[in-house]
């Protein structure tokens, strides 16, 4: 059980992983869905867990909450071994994900209510503190309809109370914002920062730099069951440079003028979209200065710009500096994660 | 649909509030979880009544079908043949509605309900048997149909009262056992209808290669030793005789002795394959 092991389990985590590997096997066919993760998530921040999906986020999630045994390494979840001790693990940890879902023919309150008791709340207790999360989830209306009536945003919201019933300590949100409209995200994204501020650790997977930038403290980014990158936010946008400009021309025809003009300020090669009017260009480390002679130059040069903007890189750049290959698809299958769901 | 129910925003003091816990609740019984979980099977009976539909409808079809259709050639009069084919039908009926244990079971893997069940601090069977539980109570309204049609036809059952009860009781107890086997292909099979299909396959030669709708002396000897082997016989022989008010011991001991063996042998396999699961 000591694939590696640095040191003694540290008291200061709330989630210290150590070698997670996870295999699964279907007709023959090994994935490496996790394959030798460490995860050190101090108390009370935000983890994210950034990568696209297939990526094994998901396992390493379902292994932390006791619902997949690692087949190499150790997990403690507030000292707790994920293995040894699950129970303790399942007592101090909620769970809300694509796969820890709540029961679509009950109610909303039927739902949290079943978990109320089976936590051990009785009587008017239990009551009360379903009424009091739906109150706190906007759902009292809806606490009497069923959960299939209920819309995408009510649904995520309803997940999220289902695993705040024994007010956890540690919280694992997989994907909680994944095809939601960006009110109900920013809902989601307002309680989870409330649950941070009061001292809950979460740990969070996300396909969206976005979403990881707003709401952790550090991110790991994730591929083919490996972490590649790890840092704060800063520091992962900084491993790929300092933001990329996109100038969209007013012809098309002017674009390879403005190419080379892109070219000789910046000092980086430009990239030219499928899109004729568009192109892109990474600004170097110590590129600020000649960003702001771009604009001046492209109109010396006559090339009309009715579109110039400054961005941060995206994630699919994060992701292509780290493993020289585009971020897949957002629809594409997953092979590791969706064999899961099948098994 | 729902836009009306769409709230504006969430608010921190009572959210603060909601989830704030000073103290926890103590952990509680096993029988209790257990209940809790029976109670959800009578909630998806009352949110989702189709479900009773198959429940309700196969025995009534089955009954009029075989009474009218043969009764007349098999026992020399519908009335005749309904006193023989009633305990039978009732068991068939039972026997093939334990099959949806695995469905629901399966359906909760599917939609993701049983992962929320086992990050759960709980009694680890808890969802099981209280699913099984709350099954029992479909497999008594079907019977209480069934045994309600018959007695409109005429079966007139000379156990009376007690022995219909107790013939009711000791089915319920095979169901009960039997359902664990169910369960297992739930926990194997990928879809909620392949559970069904592979179970329909096991079923129908059981309740019919069986003495449920004919005496099987007429039958080929291979046949014979089948039927005569096959645990639906045998149920279907303790229940007849029980509500035919002459109790046949041997086969009630068998029908026991068999549930317990169905439980010892595959509850505890369904409970690995729960635990160890992906």
């Amino acid at each position: 059980m000591s694939a590696s092991d640095p040191g003694p389990p540290r008291d200061d985590l709330a989630v210290d992983a150590r070698g997670l590997v996870k295999h699964f096997t279907t007709r023959k066919q090994v994935t490496k869905a996790v394959d030798g993760v460490d995860l050190r998530i101090p108390t009370g921040s935000v983890f994210g867990l950034l990568g696209p999906n297939g990526a094994g986020k998901t396992t390493v999630v379902r292994m932390l909450a006791t619902l997949l045994r690692p087949d190499a390494g150790t997990a403690r979840v507030l000292g707790h071994d994920v293995v040894a001790d699950a129970d303790a693990v399942r007592s101090a940890v909620g769970l809300t994900g694509q796969y820890a879902s709540v029961d679509e023919d009950l109610t909303g309150t039927e739902n949290l209510l079943m978990l109320a008791r089976l936590y051990g709340f009785t009587g008017a207790a239990a009551r009360r503190r379903v009424e009091g999360l739906l109150d706190a989830f906007s759902l009292s209306d809806a606490g009497p309809r069923q959960v299939k009536t209920y819309s995408g945003g009510m649904r995520r919201r309803i997940d999220l109370a289902a695993s705040l019933v024994l007010a956890p300590r540690v919280l694992f949100l997989d994907e909680p914002t994944t095809g939601l409209d960006p009110r109900s995200r920013n809902q989601v994204w307002d309680i989870v920062r409330v649950l941070v501020a009061d001292g809950a650790t979460v740990l969070l997977t996300t396909q969206y730099l976005e979403e990881a930038d707003q709401l952790a403290d550090r991110i790991a980014v994730i591929d083919h069951g490996t972490v590649i990158a790890e840092g704060t936010s800063t520091e992962l946008k900084r491993s790929v440079g300092q933001g990329a400009v996109s100038i969209r021309l007013a012809d098309a025809g002017q674009r390879s003028a403005a190419a080379s003009v892109v070219e000789k300020v910046l000092g980086t090669e430009p990239t030219l979209p499928t899109d004729p009017y568009a192109l892109s260009a990474r600004v170097p480390d110590d590129g600020a200065d000649s960003v702001a002679q771009l604009l001046p130059a492209l109109g010396e040069a006559g090339i009309a710009v009715p579109e110039f903007t400054l961005g941060q890189p995206s994630l699919d750049e994060v992701f292509l500096t780290l493993t020289g290959k585009p971020l897949p698809a957002d629809d594409e299958a997953e092979p590791a994660d969706a064999q899961e769901v099948s098994r | 649909m729902t836009a009306s129910a769409e709230p504006t925003e969430i608010a921190t003091t009572t959210l603060r509030q909601a989830v704030a816990l000073t103290e926890p609740p103590s952990r509680p019984s096993a029988l209790s979880m257990t209940l809790t979980f029976g109670w959800r099977a009578l909630l998806k009976i009352k949110h989702v009544p189709e479900q009773l539909f198959d429940v309700l409808v196969s025995p009534v079809i089955f009954t009029l079908m075989f009474t009218y259709l043969f009764g007349g050639a098999l026992a020399g009069s519908t009335s005749a043949y309904i006193q023989f084919l009633l305990p039978g039908i009732l068991v068939q009926t039972i026997v093939i509605v334990t099959v949806y244990t695995g469905y629901t079971l399966n359906t909760d893997i599917t939609k993701g309900v049983f992962d929320r069940f086992r990050s759960l601090p709980i009694w680890r069977p808890a969802p099981i048997v209280g699913a099984l539980l709350g099954d029992t109570v479909r497999y008594s309204i079907a019977s209480v149909m069934t045994i309600g049609l018959g007695l409109i036809l005429g079966f007139r059952p000379d156990g009376g009262g007690v022995g219909v009860v107790l013939g009711v009781l000791l089915l319920l107890v095979f169901a009960f056992s039997l359902s664990w086997i169910f369960t297992i292909l739930g926990l194997l099979l990928r879809t909620p209808n392949a559970v069904m299909g592979v179970s329909m396959m096991v079923l129908m030669p059981l309740t019919f290669a069986s003495n449920i709708f004919v005496d099987p002396s007429t039958m080929p000897a291979a046949l014979q030793r089948f039927v005569e082997i096959n645990p639906v016989t045998h149920l279907v022989t303790a229940v007849r005789g029980l509500m035919a008010g002459t109790p046949d011991g041997g086969e009630i001991v068998w029908v026991l002795v068999a549930s317990v063996v169905l439980t010892a042998v595959f509850g505890p396999i369904t409970m690995h394959l729960y635990r160890t699961r992906h």
